[in-house]
């Protein structure tokens, strides 16, 4: 426990220490040269530590991943396409493929306009700030904890017993006749009630994205289409939307790759069983209970492939943005 | 004064709209919070709801028991040395990344940081692999400057994007951007493990979990709201910006 302290300490000083002792170091030896190659090299050092943490933990392990996709369990004989046949006919992919397009669909769909609408209507309020705060809680919460929390609501006794689970229990109170559901394991319901704790986890971060984007909308142009007579109603539909249209868009867009990349939830409430496998989780079980490393490329390839549209519109908009700029 | 009254009223709606939002996103988690103070024979019996039903019947043992036996309070420590340096390094770096992205011209500037901000769509999942067996072949496996660098790994592609939209502003700008990080999910992983042992091996027992889960809650929660004004500033001057 000692040596880890001290090990805590040491990182906690040494780090700074030794950023400001590279950036100083650098300058140092760059000031030797001709004004001209300064500049030329500088950029380069300055991004290279960087560079190389996204090349090392992000970029090699993308191109490798490749590679091993191509091989058997053990990364040793090449088998050509087969992980990805397997990948897209084994029954349990196609149960994960149709849980993702749910998820795309409705968690996206949920997080988004719950954002705009907890944005657009918080903003007429005078208790803003407690009521984003507490929107915003669950991004502060890990998602082991956001799925205790949830899975004590959503437990399940049979009928006739008392229910514990605060979602039966109200139901089962509001509703004469309704009969209590293990939302979890019923495969009617189970998808849903998942991709309602993410919705309820993320809400926060398009609450607080949006919210800025309202608040930059200029109040002169709304105050004049009010004074023209327009209804709150149109103010916010005809004016205010079109002028979040870029925000919404890049919030949707994150919505979709998280939407995409769906593991915490499902692992933890779960993991993956009574028909809620998402690619994800599938990945982490071929990798990590199968030890199939060819087929757990392959899903992971699989993936990143669905996330390059969305990368590509991103990136069309940053360039976009910038000539604007 | 008639007007007043109206005014009121047309705005019920807009309050009762919002107010229920808050209910929603507030209740599950006071429901984990009443029920890690409950006895065990209670919560597996009765809803949380009725514990404010004289007789009141609250306890620590729950916390007393997840705290001993289960060794929260190592895992406790434990995520506080991975967060703390997880935190200020990929600051450091990205800053460095972020000064020379804003304020330097160089060839291929646009293709590297399309690069960067691509990266951040990689599933965590792929890198898995690749990476595990780089830190085995360097016997790094389980130590903490391994989780350190995977950590700064990591979260270096959306510290770059959101510093480079910070960065020429005031320096107090960067003290935001490690409020953003420091509230990361990502960086409470060993008390992550260690809750999700505790709802596999657990299963049923209730007061255990809710108790467990509070107190990995605790750290975060501390950190978001020392730092909520800045957090909450500092995404929107990104998010303005951006």
């Amino acid at each position: 426990m000692a040596s880890t302290l001290l090990l805590a300490a040491v990182v906690m000083a040494g780090v700074p220490l030794l950023q400001f002792g590279y950036a100083v170091l650098i300058e140092a030896g760059i000031r030797r040269l001709p004004e001209r190659r300064q500049w030329a090299l500088r950029p380069w050092l300055w991004l290279a530590p960087a560079l190389g943490f996204i090349g090392i933990f992000l970029i090699y392990p993308a191109i490798s991943t490749v590679v091993l996709s191509l091989f058997d369990a053990r990364s040793v004989r090449f088998v050509g396409a087969q992980n990805y046949v397997f990948a897209f006919t084994h029954p349990e992919m196609l149960i994960a493929f149709r849980n993702n397009l749910l998820w795309l669909v409705f968690f996206t769909g949920f997080t988004v306009s719950f954002g705009l609408l907890g944005a657009v209507l918080t903003d007429r309020v005078r208790y803003e700030g407690v009521a984003k705060t507490v929107m915003f809680l669950p991004m502060a919460i890990s998602f082991v904890a956001a799925g205790v929390i949830w899975k004590f609501v959503y437990e399940f006794r049979p009928a006739g017993a008392p229910q514990i689970g605060l979602l039966n229990a109200a139901l089962t109170g509001l509703l004469p006749g309704f009969r209590p559901l293990a939302w979890l394991v019923d495969p009617r319901t189970n998808n849903f009630a998942l991709i309602a704790v993410a919705v309820w986890v993320w809400v926060g971060f398009c609450l607080v994205i949006l919210s800025a984007a309202v608040k930059s909308t200029p109040a002169e142009l709304l105050e004049a289409a009010r004074v023209d007579g327009a209804t709150e109603w149109q103010v916010v539909l005809r004016i205010m939307f079109p002028l979040l249209m870029p925000t919404i868009t890049v919030v949707a867009t994150t919505m979709i790759i998280f939407a995409l990349k769906a593991f915490d939830v499902v692992y933890v409430m779960t993991s993956g069983n009574f028909g809620t496998e998402v690619i994800a989780s599938r990945m982490y079980k071929e990798l990590f209970n199968f030890r199939h490393f060819g087929r757990a490329s392959a899903i992971a390839v699989i993936l990143f492939a669905a996330t390059v549209p969305v990368m590509v519109a991103n990136i069309r908009r940053f360039r976009q943005q910038e000539a604007i700029r | 004064m008639m007007a007043q009254a109206l005014r009121v009223l047309r705005r019920t709606p807009l309050h009762a709209v919002v107010i229920g939002m808050c209910l929603i996103w507030l209740i599950p988690a006071i429901g984990l919070l009443v029920s890690s103070f409950r006895p065990p024979r209670l919560v597996a019996a009765t809803g949380w709801w009725t514990a404010f039903i004289p007789p009141l019947q609250f306890t620590l043992d729950n916390y007393r028991q997840v705290l001993g036996a289960y060794n929260m309070g190592r895992s406790f420590m434990n995520s506080l040395f991975i967060s703390l340096p997880a935190t200020v390094i990929p600051i450091m770096v990205a800053a460095y990344a972020a000064y020379a992205f804003a304020w330097m011209r160089f060839p291929g500037r646009e293709i590297l940081f399309t690069i960067v901000v691509g990266s951040l769509v990689i599933p965590l999942q792929m890198t898995l692999i690749p990476v595990l067996r780089l830190f085995t072949s360097l016997d790094l496996v389980g130590t903490y400057p391994a989780i350190w660098m995977a950590h700064t790994g990591y979260g270096l592609p959306f510290a770059i994007y959101l510093l480079r939209n910070f960065i020429g502003a005031l320096p107090k700008d960067l003290l935001e951007a490690a409020a953003i990080d420091g509230a990361d999910p990502l960086t409470v992983a060993p008390m992550t493990v260690t809750v999700s042992n505790l709802v596999n091996s657990l299963g049923q027992n209730w007061q255990l979990l809710t108790a467990a889960a509070f107190i990995s809650m605790s750290v975060p929660l501390v950190v978001f709201f020392t730092l909520q004004r800045y957090f909450v500033r500092g995404i929107l001057a990104g998010a303005v910006k951006g």
